[in-house]
């Protein structure tokens, strides 16, 4: 950035500096290092993008960022209501477990969906400025961000309530399962808000995939019901596939840290050097697929302009 | 120093779709038969532009003037080849494109500047300049969904222009707003050349490609067709525009120096049905006495329209009348011998007439010929001959329109001197 606000350059102080600009290629081969630079020049877009979002989002609504704080609470008193009272679910504190995992998925599923139509709501300036493109897709997951933060203040006020104590020797687990867990969210976010412009019924297909993956992942219910039955078949490795599991599973081992009673087994006895490395094979496996996704995205970029 | 932007043997390269299909199973449907044109809008563009230069991009509509820009801007990616940008750029193609009408205009400020790159420190810096440029005044918490057309294009073009940038890319955008902010537009563009910016600039309009650009590009079907400074520049854009009427052929042979003489009419001569007694046009031709061989006029230079005829009898009372159209078809000169006040003309069988311009004070342009034979008796049309044959006039003067005239410049009673 230069610093020049507050003097113009004359012609000399132009010709002096022209060595020091930065030099900007348009080419139809720009490698992932300078994607990932242009997105880092382009940070304070990002920040705003994201207020962008939130500010719209809420602009004519009454309640504004109440709705966010309702969305979480309807959903637990509807899944309470059904679990626990109808279903006699045996799970117990199941409002504090259910919002553990509501809380990840939410934010997952938040984020691929506003960032699948991104590039599409945001056409007017994908065809008419010049900016690393990316950002959009990264600015649905940062505004999802923003509403998972308020809607843990929902988790944490019901910590309170419940007088739910942590598992204090899982805590530090948090702030890494949150880094797999925005990592990954990006990667599919990059990939697929490219990939909507080209095949437009990819939002469609991604509310039923995410549909099965939401039950595909122990939110409703504990991860040993299904954990259980598929160590007994050596299966177990494919319930690890899923990355949202292990974040999901590290939340509530973390926050809600019941292990189970006679009646029910709810999480795995896993010591907290397991999750470590859970959760570092995710962040691992994240960084290759964002990685991929901004190739990808550098394929599909070059014809934007035309396609929207 | 190295160029501001350099092009570097760039094309682009578009699928025109009959019919487009978007969606995964229309993709599958359709697997590998999706019927589509190949198009290239750009081809093989390759050009420096200097620092503090100021380059227009002229062109008919579909020329590829556009494409380039927006390549340049990054907005687009070429096909092939590379574009080299220095500094901050800061592209007009639609004033306020990033606005969102849901933001007020403050929002939209900081918006639209990170938007172009600029850190909001700077910007908070300029925030008085932008507003009071925009001219919007308490407007600016307003949402922009109620702002007028003509508010959205002063508050976008006053964040463009006060992101300090390095490299200007201007896209028509002038062309629109009320004169008031036009004339600020200018002024702004002046401050920017004298600042030495670099500005690209597309349009089709001559007279601000004139007004504002050291050099231009004359783009036709995405090559460059011709440059040259920008009085060249249009004069080249004339001539592609003249295509499909058959000029610009006729004009590529002048250039090529087939001497001053240009025969065209020849054969085709299209004669009135009418009375026995009949005057037909065999023949037209220009000249340009005080240029032999230059393939051009330069104005006041002298021209001499060549009208040969043939008549099928002796007809004592004939008109000859010559017309001199623009680009567009509008008539510049007409006259006749008769408006002239000059005795009808006897003809009888073949002869040759000659039109004698001592001084053409037209300036840049194309211009088609017309000649005619009317009766003197009733104005019946004997024969006309009209937009087959062509001359053109390049300019070399600092001034806009046809004609060329030449104002002193008087102040308080004395003239102006000319720059030493």
């Amino acid at each position: 950035m230069l610093d020049q606000a507050d003097s113009l350059p004359d012609k000399r102080t132009v010709a002096s500096r022209i060595e020091d600009l930065p030099i900007r290629v348009v080419s139809p081969k720009i490698n992932i290092l300078t994607r990932i630079q242009n997105i880092w020049v382009f940070r304070e877009l990002l920040v705003s993008m994201v207020r962008k979002e939130l500010r719209i989002k809420y602009k004519n609504s009454i309640l504004g960022f109440v709705w966010s704080l309702l969305n979480p609470a309807l959903y637990l008193v509807i899944y309470y209501i059904v679990f626990q009272k109808i279903l006699k679910n045996q799970v117990p504190l199941f409002a504090i477990f259910l919002l553990c995992g509501l809380l990840v998925w939410n934010f997952f599923s938040n984020a691929l969906s506003s960032a699948t139509t991104t590039i599409i709501n945001n056409a007017g300036i994908v065809k008419k400025v010049a900016f690393p493109r990316e950002i959009l897709a990264l600015a649905s997951v940062g505004a999802a961000f923003v509403f998972f933060l308020l809607q843990a203040c929902v988790l944490v006020l019901a910590l309170l309530i419940f007088q739910v104590v942590p598992a204090v020797n899982y805590l530090w687990l948090i702030p890494f399962s949150l880094l797999a867990l925005v990592l990954f969210a990006s990667a599919l976010s990059v990939a697929l808000s490219a990939i909507n412009v080209y095949l437009r019924d990819t939002q469609h297909l991604l509310e039923l995939v995410l549909l099965a993956w939401f039950w595909a992942t122990p939110i409703v219910y504990p991860f040993q019901e299904l954990g259980v039955r598929l160590s007994q078949k050596h299966l177990l490795w494919l319930y690890f596939l899923n990355p949202v599991t292990v974040i999901v599973l590290t939340f509530q081992r973390a926050l809600y840290a019941i292990l189970g009673d006679s009646q029910v087994q709810i999480l795995p006895n896993y010591s907290p050097l397991w999750y470590a490395l859970q959760l570092f094979i995710v962040i691992v496996v994240s960084i290759v697929l964002f990685v991929g996704a901004l190739a990808l995205f550098g394929r599909l970029e070059g014809n934007f302009a035309e396609e929207l | 120093m190295p160029a501001a932007i350099e092009i570097d043997d760039v094309s682009k390269h578009f699928r025109l779709y009959h019919e487009k299909y978007t969606s995964l199973k229309e993709r599958v449907i359709h697997l590998n038969k999706i019927p589509y044109e190949e198009f290239w809008a750009l081809r093989n563009i390759s050009f420096d532009v200097n620092w503090g230069e100021t380059v227009g991009l002229v062109g008919h509509n579909g020329s590829g003037k556009s494409t380039l820009l927006k390549c340049i801007a990054a907005i687009l990616q070429p096909t092939s080849g590379e574009i080299r940008v220095r500094g901050r750029v800061a592209a007009m193609l639609e004033l306020g494109a990033g606005f969102h009408p849901e933001l007020s205009g403050r929002e939209n400020i900081y918006l639209n500047a990170a938007l172009l790159g600029v850190a909001k420190r700077d910007i908070d810096l300029r925030f008085d300049d932008i507003v009071e440029f925009s001219e919007l005044g308490p407007f600016i918490d307003n949402q922009v969904r109620y702002y007028s057309s003509g508010m959205y294009t002063r508050l976008g073009f006053a964040v463009a222009v006060n992101v300090d940038p390095d490299i200007l890319l201007v896209d028509e955008v002038l062309a629109v707003g009320d004169e008031n902010f036009q004339r600020k537009c200018f002024d702004k563009v002046e401050e920017f050349q004298r600042e030495g910016r670099t500005i690209v600039f597309v349009s089709h309009s001559p007279e601000i490609v004139r007004r504002v650009c050291d050099r231009a590009y004359v783009l036709d079907h995405g090559a460059i067709v011709g440059e040259g400074t920008a009085p060249e520049a249009i004069s080249i854009l004339r001539e592609y525009q003249a295509k499909g009427s058959g000029l610009a052929s006729m004009i590529a042979s002048m250039q090529q120096g087939e001497g001053d003489y240009v025969n065209v009419a020849e054969a085709v001569s299209t004669p009135v049905d009418g009375p026995e007694e009949r005057v037909t046009v065999s023949q037209i031709s220009v000249s340009f006495p005080s240029k032999p061989g230059a393939g051009h006029l330069s104005p006041g230079d002298a021209l001499t329209v060549k009208v040969g005829y043939s008549a099928t009898r002796y007809i004592p009372g004939v008109i000859v009348g010559v017309q001199l159209f623009d680009q567009k078809g509008d008539l510049v000169f007409g006259t006749d011998s008769d408006l002239m006040g000059l005795e009808p003309l006897e003809v009888d069988l073949e002869g040759e007439l000659e039109f004698a311009f001592p001084s053409v004070p037209l300036a840049d342009g194309i211009f088609s010929v017309a000649v005619g034979f009317t009766s003197a008796k009733d104005q019946h049309i004997y024969d006309w001959q009209n937009q087959d044959l062509a001359f053109k006039v390049i300019s070399a003067g600092k001034s806009s329109g046809y004609v060329k005239l030449d104002p002193m410049l008087i102040q308080n009673g004395e003239a102006v001197p000319a720059k030493s």
